[in-house]
């Protein structure tokens, strides 16, 4: 449990972090609540030369309404966001998953901007982002990028995020009235990850859905919409029986994962049911 | 009594609770070196060659040692033989400290670096360059026993240890079950644990020239085998040279209690060097390296006439060694297991066998339980599935088998089929209690309703025995441990009347400083705070055969009474002279000693100074007031109890819930009620999480594949209930505090009862066995 040897140097600002990351190239590895990285490299599965420690830059962790959106910094820890009362209308997934990951200590730790872009397959954040429309604002040497959520997640514990960005913002936009959204997760009961999570967020009118965006992670390489989910849920009246049949379609089209925790036919059954949780709870 | 019987706060829990504990890991000595094992990332495979240069030339690095460095030292013993059916000594080949040649298992130590830091050594072994050569391995014991299986050891055809056999003549046996009106039959998989101490294992070498010493600090539950075995048997060095210390001790659940390489390797290099050294395993290791338990593959079939009384009972099991034989290894799977085979019941007719085998795994010894949680399992799975086949109630079906209540001194000892005598025991009552705490009738009934909206609630039972208060020493020995298993007590009178008390038996979280003080304290008359327990180092306590199978206070805790009765006796002798009446007149009691029928008496502490300044003295008496004692128990003692567990089971995950769990435990006299609570508590947790959560996973290729708490599921306190516990007091009739045992019951008693209540929710559906650990994607599974 001892990491190779390593340089740490501490970022105070997002400015002097994109500095650093430049100039020390490959090299470098962004160190925010530490709770991937460290086991990682504890195991010296990861060993990168230079720690860049952004863990104090003060301006990266907030919780604030911007107008039309709810913008979180990218320092916010889980537990932050759990205790917030940021979230009414629509967005009450995001403490309710923040309350789902791991334990006190790593909430307490652990960053939102840091687990997205580590993007853990099993990791909670990803659908969460999906389900909620949000967008990544990154911030690299040649300013600022906008990142729509659906296209942030690119594979296996990869992002669309370039090696010398920084992602400093998740904007989420307040949902339509009438809206109410869920996470539902079936944890890993080792590390608590999700085997799957399905976030929901439903708008309905008289018991009609309107508007239905729907989102998985655990099951396939990389969290991804559930757009056949949505497609079935939308215009239709939300009983029990247009839930479960659209549920069904939660890991259509994805490559779903398999480990002594849960085979493939089993992550497959279980998405099904965690989407038809999540989206019942978010009705 | 002031303090027998009540719940004491620990007194060791003010240093463990203020981070004051001091670990092996904790102790830094001068010019202490650190030693970091390169270990085995395969199975099998052939060394083909080391190259050790680039390592050694690293800044920092003191010495790189590998097989060929420690060939004249001899490998790790085994302490314990078990012969083969056909008179055989048991198969027991060598288990070196460095593999020179054939690596045997995942985690197989090949070479030992060792720098001026912790960093620099891991740093350096990353430069060893080792080449293997990839063998086939087998990881399964049913799949090693096949002909054509890769073999561990060259010299153990079919990889077979040992094949064992007890109880009655199997024709017997058979003959009882073609009687049989229903023959109840199951194969399990009693599945291997990891036992995850808190603390990983540690251990310090330190060799002074002067005066020719060797010090070894260890985390051991038993330094004065671990000097024993490693002086004489892999070391060569004499044991006066050999002081072993083993301080606070986080954890073992018996994987502490063996002699493990890594002690003579620090202990013979810390000599190489003359330098100390210092290795601490990573979790990583502890996963790999720490002695596994259970492991059983067996059959299992139990024979009832048609009004339910047991008529036979067959066993055949399968146990898996691992690679190379434990310290106590072959003794778990046979003598801790096979004997326990009779359980509560009356069982007439009984046979078991048993085949020891070698697999390219971790070596598997004594957890928890031992040998007892597997016995356990097979009785207690059979008695619900039973039950369940002839239609009959689980509870009822046990209470009509049940031995008839003894209580040792009127009622002889219930001598069963199976080289036991139980020393005293009231069955029914730990049942009809534990039924009384659930409310059958009303579960019943509240099941019954559940199952029509759909939801699955499962009740399970387990009613166990166990032997424990290990051991009388000539009943070991003639059953093949090549040790006594006794234990020594000193007790010490300090002039003022304080008192040091030195025990072999060794506390790991098990609460020895306050329990044994109670009960020094009370005997004496004396304050608790006047009371010092000390153990772990072998040059303070005399002799000690350490901590296991709830022993300790049955056993070392009566080598101490046996101690506090000399002091009496002989305080007795002095307090007759001071005050000048006969030693047949002097009564003691609550610290004085009086003439007996007058108010004429002297304290305790007086007769203490007197002891030492002996100037007013009994002629011919030896002055001073300490004496030490080895008890060597009669018998075992065999604590019992009811567990019932209440699941639910979601229908559409298959994760199961433990909704509640009633433990009534009878573990004799209790000292310290809060100190037992939590042993058992915690050997609850144990058990269940073998039934529900744990289970080491090994790969075709023989790789332990969760081998990481990220891997590896251990309970956590939201997957439990709240324990309902009682218990009721039958005591020991053979040792002087009447007390059983209490640190393995719980672990022993609860797994079946959470199997069975998953099976009891599950029976409409027909399913009769899932594999443990039932995790919710087999549970899921059994229910398409």
């Amino acid at each position: 449990m001892i990491p190779a040897n390593f340089q740490y140097t501490r970022a105070g600002s997002v400015d002097e972090a994109i500095g650093m990351l430049k100039q020390h190239g490959d090299a470098a590895k962004l160190l925010a609540g530490g709770h991937s990285l460290i086991p990682a490299m504890k195991l010296r599965l990861n060993q990168p030369g230079v720690l860049i420690d952004i863990g104090s830059i003060s301006e990266l962790r907030y919780i604030r309404k911007e107008g039309n959106h709810i913008a979180i910094g990218g320092g916010a820890t889980h537990d932050d966001i759990a205790n917030s009362d940021a979230f009414g209308g629509g967005l009450e997934m995001y403490p309710q998953a923040a309350g789902l990951i791991g334990d006190t200590q790593v909430r307490n730790k652990g960053t939102i901007g840091g687990s997205l872009a580590h993007a853990d397959p099993a990791a909670d954040w990803p659908a969460v982002v999906i389900a909620s429309n949000a967008t990544i604002v990154v911030k690299g040497p040649g300013g600022e990028r906008q990142i729509a959520a659906t296209d942030f997640f690119t594979g296996f514990y990869e992002t669309a995020l370039a090696e010398d960005e920084i992602l400093t913002q998740i904007r989420v936009p307040l949902p339509a009235a009438r809206t109410k959204s869920a996470y539902a997760k079936f944890m890993q009961p080792a590390s608590r990850f999700a085997i799957v999570g399905c976030a929901a967020m439903i708008t309905s009118s008289g018991g009609t859905c309107s508007n239905a965006s729907v989102a998985m992670t655990g099951v396939g390489d990389a969290a991804y919409k559930a757009s056949k989910v949505e497609n079935a849920l939308k215009g239709k009246s939300l009983d029990s029986g247009t839930i479960q049949s659209a549920a069904a379609h939660a890991a259509d089209g994805a490559m779903v994962m398999s480990d002594h925790f849960a085979s493939e036919e089993y992550r497959t059954h279980l998405a099904s049911v965690f989407a038809g949780r999540a989206i019942s709870a978010a009705v | 009594m002031t303090y027998i019987g009540k719940s004491v706060k620990r007194v060791e829990d003010v240093r463990f609770l203020t981070g004051k504990g001091r670990y092996t890991d904790d102790i830094k000595l001068p010019g202490m070196t650190h030693a970091y094992i390169i270990r085995s990332p395969y199975a099998h495979a052939k060394i083909k060659s080391i190259d050790t240069s680039a390592a050694e030339a690293m800044d920092g690095v003191v010495a790189v040692f590998t097989g060929k460095d420690v060939a004249g030292v001899n490998g790790v013993p085994c302490g314990w033989q078990v012969n083969f059916k056909n008179g055989d000594t048991m198969k027991e080949p060598p288990h070196p400290l460095l593999v020179a040649d054939v690596v045997k298992h995942v985690g197989d130590n090949v070479a030992m670096v060792i720098a001026e830091s912790k960093e620099i050594a891991k740093d350096a072994a990353e430069l060893v360059d080792i080449d293997y050569e990839e063998l086939d391995a087998v990881a399964d014991a049913a799949k090693a026993v096949k002909d054509g299986a890769p073999l561990v050891h060259p010299d153990a055809p079919k990889n077979m240890c040992f094949d064992w056999e007890l109880g009655n003549p199997k024709e017997e046996v058979d003959a009882a079950m073609e009687s049989a009106h229903h023959i109840t039959k199951l194969e399990f998989i009693n599945q291997r644990v990891i036992p995850n101490a808190i603390e990983p294992r540690a251990a310090i070498g330190h060799y002074e020239s002067a005066g020719d010493k060797h010090t070894l600090y260890t985390t051991s539950q038993n330094p004065h085998l671990t000097r024993l075995l490693m002086s004489a048997f892999v070391l060569g060095i004499p044991e006066h040279r050999v002081r072993v210390v083993a301080p606070d001790v986080g954890g073992g659940f018996g994987s502490k209690i063996f002699h493990y390489a890594e002690e003579a390797l620090v202990t013979w290099a810390s000599r190489q060097l003359n330098r100390p050294v210092k290795w601490t395993a990573e979790r990583s290791e502890s996963f790999m390296t720490d002695a596994h338990g259970r492991d059983h593959v067996s059959t299992a079939e139990m024979g009832f006439d048609a009004e339910g009384n047991v008529v036979g009972l067959r066993v055949k099991t399968l146990a898996n060694l691992g690679a190379y034989l434990s310290t106590f290894a072959p003794c778990v799977p046979t003598w801790l297991h096979g004997t326990l085979l009779q359980g509560l019941y009356t069982t007439p007719k009984i046979n078991v066998d048993v085949t020891g085998v070698f697999t390219h795994t971790t070596p598997v010894d004594a957890y928890r339980g031992a040998g007892r949680p597997e016995a356990t399992y097979l009785l207690e799975r059979l008695m619900d599935t039973a039950a369940l086949e002839m239609k009959m109630d689980p509870a009822e079906l046990r209470l009509k088998n049940f031995i008839p209540a003894f209580d040792g001194v009127e009622q002889e000892g219930y001598m069963t089929q199976v080289a036991l005598q139980y020393d005293s025991g009231n069955y029914h009552k730990v049942l009809e209690r534990a039924l009384e705490m659930v409310g059958y009738e009303d579960f019943r009934k509240e099941q019954a309703a559940a199952r029509e909206n759909g939801k699955l609630l499962g009740i399970g039972f387990s009613t166990y025995i166990e032997a424990c208060g290990i051991a009388p020493s000539a009943v070991v020995g003639a059953l093949g441990a090549r040790a006594g298993l006794y234990e020594v007590g000193q007790v010490r009178v300090q002039p003022t009347g304080k008192v040091s008390v030195y025990t072999g038996a060794h506390s790991h979280g098990q609460g020895h400083e306050t329990t044994f003080a109670q009960v020094v304290a009370d005997k004496l008359g004396i304050a608790l705070d006047d009371v010092e327990i000390v153990h772990g180092d072998s040059e303070s306590v005399a002799f000690g055969m350490g901590t296991y199978g709830s022993r300790s206070l049955a056993v070392g805790g009566s080598a101490i009474v046996k101690s506090i009765e000399k002091i009496i006796e002989k305080g007795t002798k002095i307090a007759a002279h001071k005050l000048e009446a006969a030693e047949g007149d002097i009564e003691f009691s609550e610290g004085k000693f009086t003439v007996k029928g007058t108010d004429k008496s002297i304290g305790f502490g007086d007769v203490a100074l007197t002891a030492y300044v002996p100037h007013d003295y009994p002629a011919g008496l030896e002055p001073g007031l300490d004496f030490s004692s080895f008890y060597d128990p009669a018998n075992f003692t065999y604590p019992f109890g009811a567990h019932i567990a209440v699941v639910e089971v979601d229908k559409d995950t298959g994760k199961v819930s433990l909704k509640r769990f009633i433990a009534v435990d009878d573990v004799g006299n209790v000292i310290n009620p809060m100190i037992v609570d939590g042993q058992i508590h915690g050997g609850l947790a144990q058990g269940i999480g073998q039934a529900m959560f744990e289970g080491a996973i090994y790969d075709e290729d023989g790789q332990l594949i969760n081998g990481s708490y990220m891997d590896y599921t251990m309970p956590r306190a939201d997957d439990l209930p709240s324990f309902e516990i009682d218990r009721t007091v039958t005591p020991c009739p053979h040792n002087p505090l009447g007390v059983k045992g209490a640190g393995e019951a719980g672990a022993i008693g609860s797994t079946p009862a959470v199997v069975n209540a998953v099976m009891d929710a599950l029976s409409p559906f027909g399913i009769k066995d899932i594999e443990m650990p039932l995790t919710p994607e087999r549970v899921w599974r059994a229910m398409q």
